[in-house]
């Protein structure tokens, strides 16, 4: 099989179209530079009715929404999940992650739930707090002028609260908290657990002319059709586009970066997943933004006589100190909202208030903080509504089960009247925690794959077991019943296996130290001057705060060092 | 089931909680292209479509198990007042997609059905379908209050709590379903806090000091500008 060569050379080719890749898109086309945008999966553009499943109804699909196919559901924007045919991954027998990937226009950006939380002052530089993990190279003040743009370029939504590790920013004004939320405030209130409006990448007032304004259609997972939400494909690759400077190659699975015998990177080759051809694609500056598994896949798999352990890898630090969010999750049954008047309380995507982390872990026997989220409400039914409708009739002194019409009044009087809490809490990167090729696996395009080798320590499983513990105290308040049981030390305490909250970063760290880290402060390799990463791999430690905000932050700055590293003519 | 089950299952429906492309027009095929989804288009990718279409395509139910699962849907969710019952929202028809498109259910659906017509027969010689009212009535009574219900009938009130998760899961996601429960949203809205019968009703208020970090839906189209602390301007 030959290798087809493009003639073109570009300024920078991009591989991976989500959070890191469509800023670095944005930036890099707009001032000028030829961009390559290479995204693994097909064109997707929300705001194109053949994609579309905003506004479906549960009855446009066979399955009424389930999860037979994508793993939130029919209706999800997502495509892929943790399992894809064709593209396997291994573990570590003992260990666990499950490893999600959306390969598309847009990446997991098009379904992700929008909660968009900057690092504070403390988040980038932890360790001088407790002593565990590493600093940042960076700190809060070197990134906040960029999450200030990200704030007015995207749009967020949220308030001014003052709160010295859960910075401000620009934020447009929050939607009004519905009747289960005025619940949570009053619950939390009284067990002390602090809570303020959501801060989410919502355009609830209109931020330019390209954009909508939310319609409040509580569906953000399917991605906007006005582009009311963030979404890579809308928000940042297709106004990239306008400049002209961008060719985007899609179904382009990327293989490896290609290097010259100065160990420099030249470009990178792909499968095309149409033709199952073998291209390369030639560049001045590499900048991968696939995910930080992917993207520390393609590095270790990019094997040369000049970089024998992949490209920029002489530290052996790719792949290591992978980490995930810990979760866990309860659902309360709400006595109060039993038999609710119905109206439509459609919101914003999923919640409208949540509790920022709020103690200090001085006084408690874990490390590091979760912050709380939460659901409910009179949401639109799918696959799974009507489930076991009658069992909160155990509740109030009634028999469960049954049958005729008495089924329709227990629907109808328990609709709405279920709160679901869950805990995002923040997990110490650890050298041991990591992703490597595994030696004997390859993918239906022949590239070897990833093997995981991930465990939680006693330091999650106590951060998780003291979220258990808050969300019965808060939901005591108002005298909600916990339901199922409160899971204990044997399933320890119901921390989600690793993967599964989708914040998974740190697989090629930043660092001043190119013995201890892959990239430097400006997500630039080490020892490769003109290859970047500006996903989830460069983060250090990733605070109990949904990455999304800081990847763009980062992308941002890195795309402005890499326009003036080639102006000077550094690379 | 058992109750821990039962309540892991009851959260599930109440929680939401190559080509070179240039410029903005792609060069790819649409999702859709090709083939005409009996489904419906929904956004499916071509895998998904060809997938969907197999499946309807596809029998796995038997005349008699199909007639048998209509006369228990209605049963469980017979007409009532303006709204239709179970097979009026075509409930048979989506559990006979749903055996097909989960095939973990297919057991205990064909296995249940065989179950219970045993019953019926050992109490009254003859099938389920072919029962009387009080005899249907007779053999529902003793599956479907897992609370009473003897040991004797356990795979039978496993199986009854499907159907019945089933049979109500494929009803309220129709449109009769969602009308005879009320549901009011998926359409463009906005959402400017709860209505203020429901405010007292409940006994709660906004207070002002949240308030003023809301949006004035009044000027939601306004451009949004700030001053250099980020306090919004308009």
């Amino acid at each position: 099989m030959q290798i087809i060569e493009s003639p073109k050379v570009y300024d920078a080719i991009i591989v991976g179209s989500g959070a890191g890749g469509g800023m670095a898109t944005k930036i890099l086309s707009e001032a000028g530079l030829q961009v390559a945008l290479v995204e693994a999966g097909p064109f997707y553009d929300p705001t194109d009715p053949k994609f579309m499943t905003q506004l479906k109804w549960p009855w446009e699909s066979p399955r009424r929404g389930a999860g037979s196919t994508r793993a939130f559901g029919d209706f999800d924007a997502a495509y892929g999940g943790w399992e894809i045919d064709g593209e396997p991954y291994t573990r570590t027998p003992g260990t666990k992650f499950d490893w999600f990937r959306s390969h598309m226009l847009g990446g997991r950006t098009n379904h992700w739930g929008r909660i968009s939380l900057r690092f504070g002052p403390n988040d980038f530089k932890h360790k001088d707090v407790d002593g565990l993990g590493d600093n940042w190279p960076i700190s809060y003040d070197d990134i906040k002028p960029y999450y200030d743009r990200v704030d007015k370029l995207i749009g967020i939504f949220g308030s001014k609260e003052g709160l010295y590790n859960e910075p401000d920013g620009f934020f447009l004004p929050a939607p009004k908290p519905r009747l289960h939320e005025l619940y949570y405030i009053k619950a939390a209130r009284q067990a002390g657990v602090k809570v303020i409006p959501s801060r989410k990448s919502i355009v609830t007032k209109r931020i330019n002319d390209d954009r909508g304004v939310c319609f409040y259609c509580s569906q953000c997972s399917r991605a906007c059709s006005v582009k009311a939400d963030f979404s890579s494909s809308s928000a940042l690759v297709f106004p990239a586009q306008k400049s002209g400077n961008v060719d985007l190659f899609v179904n382009a699975m990327v293989r490896e970066v290609s290097t010259d015998s100065n160990g420099l990177a030249t470009g990178v080759s792909y499968v095309n997943k149409e033709d199952r051809q073998e291209y390369r694609l030639k560049g001045r500056t590499v900048v991968l933004a696939a995910s930080a598994c992917s993207s520390a896949r393609i590095v270790m798999n990019s094997k040369s006589g000049q970089h024998p352990n992949g490209i920029g890898n002489g530290s052996d630090v790719t792949g290591k100190y992978l980490h995930d969010s810990t979760g866990s999750s309860r659902s309360f049954f709400v006595p109060q909202l039993m038999d609710r008047k119905i109206y439509n309380e459609d919101g914003v995507a999923g919640m409208h208030v949540y509790s920022p982390w709020w103690l200090d872990n001085k006084k408690l026997d874990f490390p590091r903080g979760y912050h709380i989220e939460l659901g409910g409400g009179l949401g639109m039914p799918s696959y799974g509504f009507g489930f076991a409708a009658s069992e909160m009739n155990m509740f109030v002194g009634e028999q469960t089960g049954g049958y005729g019409d008495k089924l329709r009044d227990d629907v109808r009087k328990y609709y709405g009247a279920t709160m679901g809490v869950a805990g995002r809490g923040e997990c110490i990167a650890r050298e041991d925690n990591y992703c490597e090729i595994d030696p004997n696996v390859v993918d239906e395009w022949g590239i070897p794959v990833l093997r995981f080798n991930y465990t939680w320590s006693d330091n999650e499983i106590k951060q998780v077991k003291h979220m258990h513990e808050t969300f019965e105290e808060i939901f005591d308040k108002i005298g909600a019943i916990p339901l199922g049981d409160k899971p204990g030390k044997d399933s320890n305490y119901g921390i989600a296996d690793p993967g599964r909250i989708i914040h998974e970063v740190g697989t090629t760290r930043m660092g001043d130290d190119p013995k201890t880290s892959v990239l430097n402060k400006y997500q630039q390799m080490h020892e490769v001057k003109n290859v970047f990463i500006v996903d989830g791999g460069s983060f250090v430690s990733q605070a109990d705060k949904n990455p999304t905000w800081t990847i763009l932050a980062l992308s941002m700055r890195t795309s402005e060092y890499i326009i003036e590293q080639l102006k000077s003519k550094n690379i | 089931m058992d109750r821990r089950e039962s309540m892991k299952s009851m959260l599930v429906g109440t929680l939401a909680g190559g080509l070179v492309i240039n410029g903005c027009a792609p060069s790819g095929e649409p999702a859709s292209q090709g083939v005409t989804p009996k489904t419906g288009l929904y956004g499916r990718m071509p895998a998904e479509i060809a997938r969907d279409q197999q499946l309807i395509e596809d029998k796995f139910f038997s005349e008699h198990e199909l007639e048998t699962i209509a006369v228990l849907c209605d049963l469980i969710l017979p007409a009532s007042g303006e709204f239709g019952s179970a097979n009026d929202a075509g409930v048979p028809e989506f559990i006979a997609f749903i055996a097909k498109d989960m095939r973990y259910q297919q057991v205990p659906l064909r296995g249940g059905l065989m179950w219970l017509d045993n019953r019926a027969n050992r109490k009254f010689g003859t099938n389920f379908k072919s029962c009387t009212g009080s005899q249907h009535k007779e053999l529902l009574d003793e599956i479907a209050y897992p609370d009473k219900a003897t040991p004797e009938v356990g795979q039978g009130v496993r199986f009854f709590n499907l159907m019945r998760n089933l049979t109500l899961t494929g009803y309220y996601t129709t449109k009769m379903g969602i009308d005879a429960l009320g549901y009011k949203g998926n359409s463009p809205n906005v959402w400017d806090g709860v209505p203020d019968d429901v405010l007292a009703e409940h006994g709660l208020a906004y207070d002002e000091e949240w308030l003023a970090k809301c949006i004035d839906q009044q000027t939601r189209n306004e451009i949004a500008k700030w001053d250099d602390n980020g306090n919004l301007l308009n």
